[in-house]
């Protein structure tokens, strides 16, 4: 057998940021044109607040917001904006309103034109919101059948207890009870400019795709209301949270950890702890319980952030069998990064992957069009970037061993376990107080 | 009303050699961004998969990162990851991709680890018991613990396919995952993972020249093997419609999934195109023949989709292969007036034409999702290592929204007429869920 070395790295050249403008235009909204001609087509993201919007009302005009327009059907928006290459979506999360979609490059002014009928003439006709609203209603309980989403569920209202972001899934009968009448009035008051960013990425010359924005979207006014939530309250560790699905051949386990907000002088030393607990595969938890013990097959960790507060997200489907003793690795290696400091070669491994996949991220119109968007949301511009290496490239073992010893302590989690409860809540007893939850 | 807008294409450029040994080189070359991807592709997939080893194609997957000549186990994640970039694997009908996205620098480095394993892995007893747990947890997660696991993947094949190579679970059953031996896993990388049967494709920013280079000094010593022969793995069309149902009991609404073969998408290219658009036409968006139809105006579904390929791959596979339909239905929904309008409309489809300006929408709606998945290195590397491995032109990933842009309404047409209830292989899905 050969033995062969593995090649070296070419350090990578300077972070080049794409070429921008940004203007806030007639009426109020902020537009941000970024270029990237590799393709020729232009990406579209538009984030509206909608904080402190009632929940089941806007989970449904997000789901109708293309039925119709003064003089357009659903039928003609998907039609005209086909015609063009194009398409739109909307989602909802409990900050904002956010419309997604693409069209040829050449098709920019017309996907900006019917953008501007949904959002300035919205009619939502009763019959296509009936049609939406049964849909919706369907699929909620679609989602109520998935174990993700239920343990999802049950941890965000550990975590947030009376807080806005504690439900962020409406009911089904509450989804019934909405009527057009209400999404017309919903839409007037808050699909409004003002604190709005519209994001366009693509094979555009950035002055002009703003003129054309303006062009189309001038006409969109209107004071913003404020939607702004209260901060997040701080997690309140307890009894491990066991919920029941008799049945279900695995457990989903979750946990939620403090976490710092992106502008944070520490957050790039504590987005670099996570990666070297369980935020990647080469990470200690990954190894540990899926290719040492092969109890799982996707664990993974992350950071999310809402305007409100952050936090630091842990979560993996373990057979039940082995849902005890995933339960004791994950406690021992969240303890052993709170308690002593990474390797040298772990961390430089987690700087690397951390530096590398922002690169990654950027390299296409999407992946900039998200970055973009989502770094607006939080007042925040693509140069962020180049702040946000610097922290990654010189974060120091002993600032990673601080943030983590602070942020990932076991004893600061909050744990959630959805599972076939008569077999998974001996095992868990074994290691920490459970109390169920209700059925 | 029918404004054409013009349909444009990329230009990617395209360089293809063969080393000494077999293996088959695409390079496309891109600078507008610092990254390269990387993509290996072995010509054997599921279909490949022997009588009693039901998974194994997908389980060898997983033991392709275990380690290999030069490299222990846990070493390929690590340097990949270690060097900014991400890695995955896929196993699909009729092949076997291994990919990573890298920072440019890295290229070297992907290279080596990617011909480390091509010359062998490293397969001991302990990782294999190890990654069969991996595999049912994977299982449990994507089918058996979640409702509507597996359809219509896994469920549709065994109503439509009579041979063991097409109608069988790709995922596997834990019986036959259990049984897997070394001995099994060293006798498939034998006979398939030769490099004669496998192509390397590189796209992103690099040197054509460097690149070249690289790939000689770490390719070049892989042993050459020749490539097995590929059964051809065609059965006869359907005689008669055919039909089955399950209850699904964590499913809490009913579903239905219809297929109908569609020509060779290699050998009949011409033929089998209009099908990709038409399964666009009948489904993509709203303004699309069945979701206008079914969900805006009977509400008989809450969605449909429809596309080819029981993994969505319509590019990438072989003969035999399906356009599917699948649709979710409100509760008591009913899974036989549903076939029935199908039906309808795919008769008005075949008997009255499109309506003005239907085609060229939707053509232009393919070609903004060609494109868009072609930005990416592996929208780039991927499809290119396959479309050499399977056709030999890579550089088709350019002309593919040209391709689309050509299909004429009379094929459409043609095409639907093809769609008839007695060539239709159908599986519902029952809810076992207490709503």
């Amino acid at each position: 057998m050969s033995t062969k070395s593995l090649p070296d790295l070419i350090p990578d050249a300077k972070l080049k940021l794409p070429r921008e403008a940004e203007r806030t235009i007639a009426g109020g909204l902020t537009v941000i044109a970024i270029r990237r001609p590799a393709v020729p087509l232009v990406e579209l993201r538009l984030r509206v607040p909608f904080g402190k919007t009632p929940l089941p009302r806007a989970t449904l005009l997000s789901q109708a917001l293309f039925t119709g327009t003064g003089t357009m059907t659903s039928v003609d928006i998907a039609a005209e904006l086909q015609t063009v290459g194009g398409g739109l979506s909307a989602g909802l999360d409990p900050d904002k309103l956010l419309i997604s979609g693409n069209s040829l490059a050449s098709g920019l002014d017309r996907m900006l034109e019917i953008l501007a009928a949904v959002l300035t003439d919205p009619a939502y006709p009763n019959d296509e919101v009936g049609t939406e609203r049964d849909r919706l209603i369907d699929h909620i309980q679609v989602a109520q059948s998935q174990p993700a989403h239920l343990a999802r569920t049950a941890l965000l209202k550990r975590v947030y207890g009376k807080h806005p972001y504690a439900i962020q899934t409406p009911e089904p009968e509450q989804v019934r009870a909405v009527r057009p009448a209400q999404l017309r009035a919903l839409h007037a008051d808050r699909v409004r400019p003002e604190g709005a960013v519209l994001v366009l990425v693509g094979d555009i010359n950035p002055e002009k795709a703003i003129d054309a924005a303006e062009k189309a979207l001038g006409s969109w006014t209107g004071p913003a209301k404020d939607g702004r939530i209260p901060p997040a309250p701080p997690l309140e560790p307890g009894p491990l949270l066991l919920v029941d699905r008799p049945g279900s051949v695995q457990s989903s386990l979750r946990m939620a950890l403090p976490a710092l907000e992106r502008t944070d002088p520490d957050y790039a030393a504590l987005q670099l702890a996570n990666l070297v607990f369980g935020g990647y595969f080469s990470s200690r938890w990954v190894e540990n319980i899926r290719e040492d013990k092969g109890y799982t097959y996707g664990p993974h960790t992350g950071i999310e952030h809402f305007a409100a507060g952050s936090t630091l997200m842990v979560a993996a489907e373990v057979a039940t069998e082995v849902t005890g003793p995933s339960l004791l690795e994950t406690l021992y290696e969240l303890g052993r990064i709170a308690s002593l400091p990474p390797g040298e070669e772990e961390l430089e491994q987690a700087r690397r992957y951390a530096l590398g996949t922002l690169r990654l991220g950027m390299s296409t119109q999407a992946g900039l069009a998200g970055l973009a968007s989502m770094y607006a949301g939080f007042g925040l511009r693509l140069d962020h970037l180049r702040e946000y290496t610097a922290a990654l490239s010189s974060a120091t073992r002993e600032q990673v061993a601080e943030v983590a010893s602070r942020f990932l302590a076991p004893a600061k989690a909050v744990t959630v376990v959805l599972g076939d409860a008569e077999k998974v809540q001996g095992p868990l007893s074994a290691l920490t107080a459970v109390e169920r939850g209700a059925e | 009303m029918a404004r054409r807008i013009k349909i444009p294409a990329t230009k990617y450029p395209v360089e293809r050699f063969t080393l000494d040994n077999g293996l088959r080189v695409v390079l496309t070359p891109d600078r507008s961004a610092p990254v390269v991807g990387v993509a290996v592709v072995y010509d054997v997939g599921i279909r490949s998969e022997p009588e009693g080893r039901t998974g194994f194609a997908h389980l060898f997957e997983h033991l392709m990162f275990q380690g290999s000549e030069n490299l222990e186990k846990l070493a390929h994640f690590r340097h990949v990851q270690g060097a900014g970039g991400t890695f995955n694997g896929s196993t699909h009908l009729d092949y076997t991709d291994y990919f990573e996205a890298l920072p440019a620098g890295a290229l070297e480095r992907a290279l080596f680890l990617e011909a480390d394993r091509m010359r062998g892995p490293r397969l001991t007893e302990e990782n294999l018991l190890n990654q069969i747990d991996v595999v049912k947890e994977e299982i449990r997660v994507n089918v058996m613990n979640r409702p509507y696991g597996g359809f219509p993947w896994l469920k549709l094949p065994p109503v439509m396919f009579r041979t063991f190579a097409n109608a069988h679970d790709g995922y596997g059953s834990f019986g036959d995952l259990d049984s897997a031996t070394v001995d099994d896993a060293q006798n498939f990388f034998d006979r398939y993972y030769a490099c004669g049967n496998a192509t390397l494709a590189v796209a992103g920013d690099f040197d054509v020249a460097t690149a070249t280079e690289m790939i000689r000094r770490h390719f070049g010593d892989v042993p050459a093997r020749p490539a097995p022969e590929r059964p051809d793995f065609d059965e006869p069309d359907l005689d008669g419609e055919r039909r089955d149902t399950y209850t699904d009991r964590l499913a809490p609404l009913p579903g239905v999934a219809s297929a109908w073969r569609v020509p060779d998408p290699i050998s009949s290219f011409q033929d089998y195109l209009p099908f990709v658009v038409l399964a666009e036409v009948l489904t993509d968006g709203d303004a699309s023949r069945l979701v206008e139809r079914l969900v805006q105006r009977d509400r008989t579904v809450t969605s449909i989709g429809g596309y080819i390929g029981f993994m969505g791959d319509e590019f990438q596979v072989r003969n035999p292969t399906a356009l599917l339909l699948q649709a979710h239905m409100p509760p008591g929904g009913d899974a036989e007036k549903v076939l029935r309008t199908v039906d309808e409309e795919l008769d008005r489809l075949a008997a009255d034409g499109l309506r003005p300006g239907e085609l060229e929408r939707t053509q232009a709606r393919i070609a903004t999702h060609l494109l868009r998945d072609t930005d990416a290195v592996l929208g780039r590397a991927l499809p290119m290592a396959v479309l050499e491995l399977q056709r030999g032109r890579p550089e088709m990933l350019n002309e593919l929204p040209k391709l689309v842009g050509e299909v004429t309404e009379a094929q459409i047409v043609a095409a639907a007429a093809t769609l008839r209830p007695e060539r239709r292989a159908t599986v519902e899905v029952l809810p076992g869920a207490t709503a």
